[in-house]
């Protein structure tokens, strides 16, 4: 994990050195000399050399401290702290949304391998994997906000708005990326059920007589838990690249948005801090489905 | 036809797969001819015109003909999506096959692409055409880094099997060398998870891509793929949802077809898995 996280960060920080283009010659425009651009690249340290850089960037991020944004001028800290209260909401609400929708799907699905119900949802996960997010978010906005006025078109409330007026907002982008989503917790739900609907001792449930929801949901779904757990896990990562694109679509002032602006902008410590950021969160959240497993299944233990 | 063939379009949705695909390609390559029109034929008279005869899908804010635009549009989405998966099979193979055969470099390489794999695909992409500059090559080769990894992974994980079976041994019993034994003894026996990585990351690519597209951070604005076009007429869809409806359909038209393809290929490949899907 610690390996991983380490080069994340040399990946991250060779990506943005990688660039063409001066982001200090677009910030200072067409009027700068070349006294101005290397007065205003010293500030920014820019004008050491690579590895110098590096080190230095290395040093402030162990002290948590991801550099200062070029052009919205604050610590890119802080610019994603501001913005991390949508992507955050919009992120759980869309995985629980996937979660409600994926997994009794799927076990319908394993349990009635082969007729209709089965084609139905097998189908619609194959389709959900197929439809475009922002396509969809805006056809639905068409037709919940425009069309039927039910929520509001974009935006995410007047400042200072409540809790459920921001809840609000984010209903249509979070049914767009749970409803999407949901196709692959189906499918992962369904095979995992299969496998586990075959064993012997869901024939020695129904052997004994229980009702055959008992068999389906205490003892095949309980023992079908560790890959879906895996692919929920999985889905919270997908999320963050997700919403990256729903929150655009529906202007939401998240961090997916902060990263589109500051990729037009070149803005490099903001899509450093940003990747870093959602890229260890990624690795946090695989750590905690790991140990997530001794709880789902006792059996592993570390 | 071979037998694989046959056998894979037994199975008749895998079949449709096929010919939609091929009819996605035939009307993306015979534009022109089909539609009899001009897709940067401006007539502001028409503009926003329901779908008729004279414009099977309507006209978009310029009064452009829309069959004609998804049609030419297809062009660029098709051929930026097929780019991505060839270079990302070439690449991730070779990668993969590095890793899955020579032991020592197994690890480091493994590790590099679990860090590339920790960043959600789309926000990699947007960063990377974002430090690369938006154009159509740009937007290709950040799919291609983005896609890389997930191939890389697949391929290791097959070699690790292939390498331990007793032709690979026979073969280096006889003075094979490791260049030979990869090219002509593992390789081969991988093609068909390649082929399935493959038509998986073009239906990716296309998603991608459109979504890349649709943000502003993939290709020009001018260049008409699918995503550009949805991206470009948003802002009328309260009065004409089909200029929006019709290019969306179309990308999930086709990756729907690749999904499909792909999975029945998958499913020959492993009759064990053909319960599952």
């Amino acid at each position: 994990m610690l390996v991983v996280m380490s080069l994340v960060a040399v990946l991250v920080f060779a990506l943005t050195r990688a660039a063409p283009g001066d982001p200090i010659a677009v910030l200072l425009g067409d009027q700068a000399t070349a006294e101005d651009i290397a007065r205003v690249q010293k500030v920014y340290g820019l004008d050491r050399s690579l590895p110098e850089q590096f080190a230095l960037w290395l040093k402030e991020l162990a002290h948590g401290n991801l550099g200062d944004s070029i052009f919205l001028q604050r610590p890119v800290t802080r610019a994603l702290w501001e913005r991390a209260e949508p992507t955050t909401l919009l992120s759980l609400l869309a995985v629980a949304i996937a979660t409600l929708i994926g997994v009794p799907c799927g076990v319908v699905s394993a349990v009635f391998r082969g007729r209709a119900i089965d084609q139905l949802f097998t189908g619609f996960a194959m389709l959900g994997a197929s439809v475009p997010s922002f396509w969809f978010g805006l056809v639905l906005m068409q037709i919940f906000a425009v069309s039927l006025g039910w929520f509001p078109v974009s935006g995410y409330g007047e400042p200072g708005a409540s809790l459920a007026a921001r809840l609000h907002c984010l209903v249509l982008p979070a049914t767009v990326l749970g409803v999407l989503n949901s196709a692959l917790i189906i499918r992962f739900t369904r095979g995992s059920m299969l496998d586990v609907l075959d064993e012997d001792y869901v024939r020695t449930a129904r052997a004994k007589g229980l009702p055959e929801t008992s068999v389906v949901l205490k003892h095949a779904l309980r023992n079908a838990l560790v890959p879906i757990v895996t692919v929920i896990g999985l889905t919270v990562a997908l999320m963050i690249g997700g919403a990256v694109v729903t929150e655009t679509v529906f202007g939401l002032p998240g961090v997916g948005n902060l990263v589109v602006s500051a990729v037009t902008r070149r803005d490099y410590p903001v899509i450093q801090g940003a990747l870093l950021v959602v890229a260890a969160i990624y690795v946090i959240v695989n750590f905690l489905i790991d140990l997530l497993y001794t709880v789902v299944d006792p059996r592993v233990s570390y | 036809m071979p037998l694989v063939v046959r056998k894979l379009f037994r199975r008749r949705i895998v079949l449709a797969a096929a010919i939609a695909l091929a009819i996605v390609v035939l009307v993306a390559t015979f534009a022109g001819t089909i539609s009899g029109q001009d897709p940067n034929e401006t007539a502001v008279a028409q503009r926003l015109a329901q779908p008729s005869l004279a414009h099977w899908l309507g006209t978009d804010e310029l009064g452009r003909d829309l069959f004609a635009r998804i049609a030419f549009g297809g062009r660029y989405s098709l051929i930026i999506a097929a780019l991505t998966a060839l270079g990302a099979v070439a690449a991730g193979t070779l990668l993969g096959l590095t890793a899955g055969f020579f032991r020592r470099l197994d690890a480091p390489l493994m590790r590099v692409v679990d860090a590339m794999m920790s960043f959600p695909d789309i926000l990699l992409a947007i960063a990377l055409v974002g430090i690369l500059g938006a154009s159509m090559l740009n937007v290709v080769l950040a799919l291609v880094l983005v896609y890389t990894p997930r191939v890389a992974r697949v391929v290791r994980a097959s070699t690790l099997v292939v390498r331990e079976l007793t032709f690979v041994e026979a073969a280096r019993a006889i003075g094979g060398s490791n260049a030979r034994i990869l090219s002509r003894h593992i390789l081969p026996n991988l093609v068909s998870p390649i082929t399935v990585q493959g038509s998986f990351i073009f239906a990716y690519a296309i998603l991608a891509e459109a979504a890349l597209s649709f943000l502003g951070v993939g290709v020009p604005p001018e260049m008409p793929t699918w995503g550009t076009m949805v991206a470009g007429s948003q802002a009328y869809a309260h009065q004409a949802l089909w200029i929006v409806l019709f290019p969306g359909l179309a990308i999930i038209f086709t990756a729907l077809s690749l999904q499909l393809l792909g999975d029945g290929i998958r499913d020959l490949l492993d009759p064990r898995l053909r319960k599952s899907m």
